[in-house]
């Protein structure tokens, strides 16, 4: 039997992240994980989404994000798909938090709280756009 | 329509913000302009309340990280309390109780300002 899929596709603006949030929450409590689990998920798409939107389509608002949750036996992987600007990995560097209080930076912490949340994140980009696939195994 | 609200209270020469709801990059602009009415009134002993905060993201704990340090050099703190435990689990997964004072309850809060509150 296939794994149970659902996909929610929201326009690009902040304004629908809780609705995102509501979605993850639904579905992951639906498939049995704890309520601190749920936070962890709901956290990291929120994340991802917010990186979206900021940085891949540069605060353009009607851009396509589509959030895919498939529930498997062992584990959930959540995939979010966009056609914006493509996540430069290579440039990216960890967060330090000292530095960004005395350089007043406030961004910059989204991908390291999905790796931290998460147990595996990673990022292609085919076909025209953009993924992050995020995989939280049952314990 | 925000999910989010932030009530003022004083108590003294601290200025309380009871913040509500859920804070993230849609909200957090609520919370900056909040921390910028303090400054501007010259209330630099900014105390948060989180008891009804149900949710932070990143882009709430870096409006955070963005104003600590002018309302230090305005010879204040912002210092934060009674957060829900799935809340503070946020602050600590990012190391913030290493930059902030972050308290149990308002009172203990309170009497960490080196001020009269009375």
């Amino acid at each position: 039997m296939a794994a149970p899929s659902y996909t929610l596709t929201i326009p690009s603006s902040t304004r629908f992240l809780e609705d995102v949030r509501e979605f993850v929450s639904m579905h992951a409590e639906e498939a049995g994980f704890s309520d601190q689990i749920v936070e962890q998920l709901k956290m990291a798409v929120d994340e991802a989404c917010t990186n979206v939107i900021e940085h891949a389509y540069q605060g353009q608002s009607e851009q396509p994000i589509e959030i895919a949750i498939t529930i498997h036996s062992d584990k959930l992987t959540i995939r979010i798909r966009d056609k914006g600007r493509q996540f430069d990995q290579k440039a990216y560097r960890e967060p330090d938090l000292v530095e960004y209080a005395k350089t007043r930076k406030s961004g910059g912490f989204g991908v390291h709280i999905m790796r931290k949340l998460m147990d595996e994140v990673a990022w292609r980009t085919s076909g025209g756009y953009n993924e992050c696939r995020m995989i939280k195994y049952r314990t | 329509m925000s999910n989010f609200s932030v009530g003022f209270r004083s108590q003294g020469s601290i200025q309380i913000l009871d913040l509500h709801g859920e804070l993230d990059a849609h909200t957090a602009a609520e919370l900056e302009a909040a921390i910028q009415k303090c400054q501007k009134d010259n209330r630099f002993h900014i105390l948060v309340n989180g008891a009804n905060l149900m949710y932070i993201s990143s882009a709430g704990l870096g409006v955070f990280m963005a104003y600590i340090e002018e309302v230090r050099e305005g010879g204040g703190d912002i210092k934060i309390a009674a957060l829900q435990p799935k809340v503070y689990n946020v602050f600590d997964l990012l190391g913030f109780p290493m930059l902030f004072d972050i308290l149990e309850d308002e009172a203990a809060a309170v009497s960490k300002f080196d001020v009269s509150a009375n």
